[in-house]
């Protein structure tokens, strides 16, 4: 099993280092199965100032599997997942070295909100904008393109379905988006995600503010989307990630520490400090 | 504060605790006397002002000296011509710089707009008056309903900044995330979420800023000037409702006088009207705008 | 699971520089910080041009007077002779007149509705407070006219009389003076000391007034020997904002004060303000030389309102990160 922080990001071409990195040792005999890399990091370092938040990350998302991050808060697992589709850039003094690919092609060579429109992104704390359900899904289609009026609400209808949400919402979808629970306004953010048909959903402790039942459902959610959607989650909840991972990758102090299949990672982790997370004897 | 209360004499305790008693109320009484004033000017322009308040004031013009009756049709049409033209210098120039300020600015040249914003606020009103007839007037070589517009919206310009920019600052930083997550861009972003969810607070902000201008006279003396007739178009001398103030109040006719306080109360209703209604309006979406 | 609408598929990412380029102004990003910061610089190009305007336009007048034109007291538009000190003296001493009512009357109501007032009655009396500053200042002239002038002309003639000896208080009272202009003045600071100074006390931290009560101080002993010395900067800050404005106050100055052009060594005698002279006579004003010598009291009063000001901000700044931190 090789590990990102061994690998020196200076040691030539991060290509030639891409096939011992980030892939799990026991992939195959995993459920998930063999799957196309579809987004993948190559020697990623990340600065906020001078401050160095990621180290080397080398790793890749594999198509149609959820892929969770896990580890303590502030060991950088939410600012790496913010560069998969660049939003890290919008924070000033903020610079990034190495690349990331999507389908092959490095996302910092691509249209920035190309990159966000095809990598979508759900956040910590439901964000709905301050407009009616029907807009706020149908926002992302209205920048992205020219819909008419009924394939709009046809598309619409199609997300909110996705997000399961649709039975909830199908009589009020003229109503301020703030008047819907927190569960279900985190459900019409994913909505609003999917609404573009995004090939890769980021999601960013979707559920940290929720109740248990709000947080099943989109776990359920979740289970439903990987058929039609790369997921990549990053979480708190250890239990969580164990529930919903085909893949599971433990950081800390900015540094991937160790990346492989689910099981794996809870069952039989390679390295110390994994272990010691997992096991509740960190820190 | 003696370091050994415990031993105080009593008569000392005593001491400190009517200065205590003595200060409260004096500070008091300086708090009702200031607020005091606000409501005694209300009370007397309301009984002096609306008493003699008739349709002919909103309808008529002014009668010549030593005639009755008449009203200030034309300094009202003319005040709002005049708050017309303000907005289209002042708001647009204010609300884009207040964008800037909010979304793209940063480092030296925003402290430096910040900076010429804060020392345009402190620019005396007559001065303001005094630019507008250079620039406008001097040329011209006539008064005009412009030059006073030009004035009134140049003293919008740092207010109109400077509560678009709180305003925006205002609107959380996840719905702006949320929007570029979609794949819009930045300004994109802000034309879409940001500025429709601080609208309510841009147009209260430029409401206050209006009826803030609305009472100016200074910059108007020699801009706008004044008018005893209608004024078409946009570049004669034209009324407005301060400078009739202003004119009828200095005036030795008493007729004029009870017209002045006629007009002193609709303009102070209007603009005392929308401060508390945007007061109101700024308390149930946010932080208060100063 | 039925496909979407394909609408929206992804445009190849190729296309090279020229396409890139279209691509991002169409994203609208340049353009809008092209448009907005265009709007930024036209704030500071009108500075600038208010400045030079100002400066170019006084020249004649400049040219002809210099620096006497400060200390010369003569203003005769007929002769074509114009000094400043008339208006410059009126300035001043209305002004100090004012901060000398204003200040005591302006921070004691601060301290009453930051420290010792009940919650509700402060924020009641406050919104009066700030509806005062509200007022436009030709209605405040109108009732300085109308119904202070009166009451002042009871009051005054008896009061002197007893204090005639003083030469400031000496002389007939006819009710626009520079004592009824200063008044009158204080009454339209107040708003602006009391509602920036309540500001500046809220935000001296808590502990400070718990260290001082823990001691067995009294409410008013915490806030005068405590709360106040830590947020003097501030208030003074509001103070030097009031002044800046009390200079720059044209309307409710010229329908009160006189517009007398004598420099009185009695506060009851008529005088003129800088800002008033102005209002009076730049509609009427024949001549560039007599134009000029209004615009150039215009510029004086410029460069001493932004002085002012300029001290003020820094003032409030440096009491309001100290507050915070």
């Amino acid at each position: 099993m090789q590990v990102s922080p061994k690998i020196d990001p200076k040691s030539g071409d991060p290509m030639s280092t891409l096939p011992n990195i980030g892939v799990p040792s026991s992939s195959e005999s995993h459920t998930a199965g063999a799957a196309p890399s579809k987004l993948s990091a190559h020697s990623l370092d990340f600065y906020y100032g001078s401050f160095k938040a990621l180290h080397a990350i080398s790793m890749e998302v594999f198509e149609k599997r959820v892929t969770a991050f896990i580890g303590p808060s502030g060991c950088g697992k939410s600012t790496f997942l913010r560069t998969l589709n660049r939003m890290n850039e919008t924070v000033r003094h903020s610079r990034v070295q190495g690349e990331i690919r999507l389908d092959g092609e490095n996302i910092f060579r691509l249209d920035v909100n190309d990159v966000r429109r095809r990598v979508g992104m759900v956040f910590q704390k439901s964000n709905p904008f301050p407009k009616s359900i029907f807009d706020n899904v149908a926002y992302g289609l209205r920048i992205n393109s020219s819909l008419r009026r009924a394939q709009l609400r046809e598309a619409v209808e199609h997300s909110l379905r996705r997000a399961a949400l649709w039975d909830e919402v199908k009589d009020k979808l003229h109503q301020s988006a703030y008047g819907l629970s927190g569960g279900q306004q985190q459900r019409l953010c994913i909505a609003r995600a999917l609404a573009v048909n995004p090939e890769v959903l980021l999601l960013d402790e979707p559920c940290s503010a929720l109740d248990p039942i709000a947080t099943a459902k989109i776990e359920d959610l979740i289970f439903q989307l990987k058929d039609s959607c790369t997921i990549v989650i990053v979480t708190h909840n250890m239990q969580q990630a164990a529930r919903v991972a085909d893949y599971t990758g433990f950081f800390l102090l900015g540094r991937l520490i160790e990346f492989d299949t689910t099981p794996v990672i809870f069952k039989t982790p390679a390295k110390k400090e994994t272990e010691d997370y997992i096991t509740g004897r960190f820190g | 504060m003696s370091p050994s209360m415990a031993r105080n004499p009593p008569w000392n305790r005593i001491r400190r605790k009517s200065v205590n008693a003595i200060m409260l109320t004096l500070t008091g009484i300086c708090t009702i006397f200031a607020a005091g004033i606000l409501v005694f000017i209300l009370g007397y322009l309301f009984v002096h002002g609306a008493r003699s308040l008739n349709w002919n004031f909103f309808t008529k013009l002014p009668t010549p000296v030593g005639e009755t009756g008449g009203g200030m049709a034309n300094a009202i049409l003319g005040s709002a011509k005049l708050l017309l033209v303000a907005t289209f210098v002042g708001v647009p120039i204010g609300f884009l710089g207040g964008v800037y300020l909010a979304e793209f600015g940063g480092g030296g040249f925003s402290f430096l707009v910040r900076y010429v914003t804060d020392l345009l606020n402190g620019v005396p009103s007559i001065v303001m008056g005094i630019f507008a007839f250079t620039v406008i007037v001097l040329p011209q070589k006539h008064f005009s309903t412009l030059a006073g517009g030009l004035a009134l919206g140049i003293m919008m310009i740092p207010i109109a900044i400077r509560s678009s920019e709180e305003f925006l600052r205002n609107v959380p930083l996840a719905l702006r995330e949320g929007s570029m997550a979609l794949g819009a861009s930045k300004s994109r972003a802000i034309w879409s979420v940001v500025i429709p969810a601080a609208k309510a607070g841009l147009i209260t902000g430029i409401m206050l800023n209006l009826a803030r201008v609305a009472g100016e006279t200074a910059p108007l003396l020699f801009t706008a000037f004044g008018n005893r007739y209608w004024s078409p178009g946009w570049e004669q001398p034209a009324a407005s409702l301060p400078v009739m103030i202003y004119t009828y109040a200095i005036s030795p006719y008493d007729d004029w006088h009870q017209q002045a306080w006629s007009a002193g109360f609709v303009l102070l209703a209007m603009v005392l009207g929308v401060n508390i209604l945007s007061r109101i309006i700024l308390a149930q979406k946010g932080p208060a705008l100063r | 699971m039925s496909a979407l609408p394909s609408a929206i598929d992804t445009p190849p990412a190729s296309g090279g520089a020229a396409a890139a380029f279209w691509k991002r102004l169409r994203a609208g990003d340049e353009i809008a910080i092209a448009v907005t910061f265009l709007s930024a610089l036209t704030v500071i190009l009108v500075t600038a041009v208010l400045v030079f305007e100002l400066y170019r336009k006084s020249a004649i007048s400049r040219h002809a007077f210099g620096w006497s034109f400060l200390i010369s007291t003569t203003w005769d538009p007929v002769s074509g002779t114009f000094g400043a000190l008339p208006f410059i003296y009126g300035t001043l001493v209305t002004t100090a007149l004012a901060m000398i009512i204003g200040i005591p009357l302006g921070v004691g109501a601060a301290i009453f509705l930051a420290e010792l007032a009940p919650p509700l009655l402060s924020s009641s009396l406050s919104f009066l407070i700030e509806l005062l500053a509200a007022v436009p200042s030709v209605i405040i002239g109108l009732l300085g006219i109308f119904v202070m002038i009166p009451i002042l002309q009871q009051i005054v003639p008896p009061v002197q009389d007893k204090l005639s000896w003083i030469p400031i208080f000496s002389g007939p009272f006819y009710g626009v003076s520079l004592f009824t202009a200063g008044v009158v003045l204080a009454i339209m600071i107040l708003p602006f000391i009391i509602s920036i100074s309540r500001e500046v006390i809220l935000s001296v931290p808590n502990d400070q007034r718990e260290g001082a009560l823990a001691l067995g101080a009294t409410r008013w002993e915490t806030t005068w020997k405590v709360v106040v010395p830590y947020a003097r900067k501030g208030i003074a800050g509001s103070i030097f904002l009031a002044l800046a404005r009390a200079m720059g106050e044209t309307m409710a100055v010229t329908m009160v004060v006189g517009n007398d052009p004598k420099i009185a060594h009695s506060l009851m005698a008529p005088g003129y303000s800088i800002a008033a002279v102005i209002a009076n006579e730049f509609a009427e004003a024949t001549g560039d030389l007599y134009q000029g010598a209004l615009i150039e009291l215009g510029l004086v009063l410029f460069g001493v309102t932004i002085l002012v000001n300029g001290a003020a901000r820094l003032l409030v700044m440096s009491t309001e990160k100290k507050g915070t931190s």
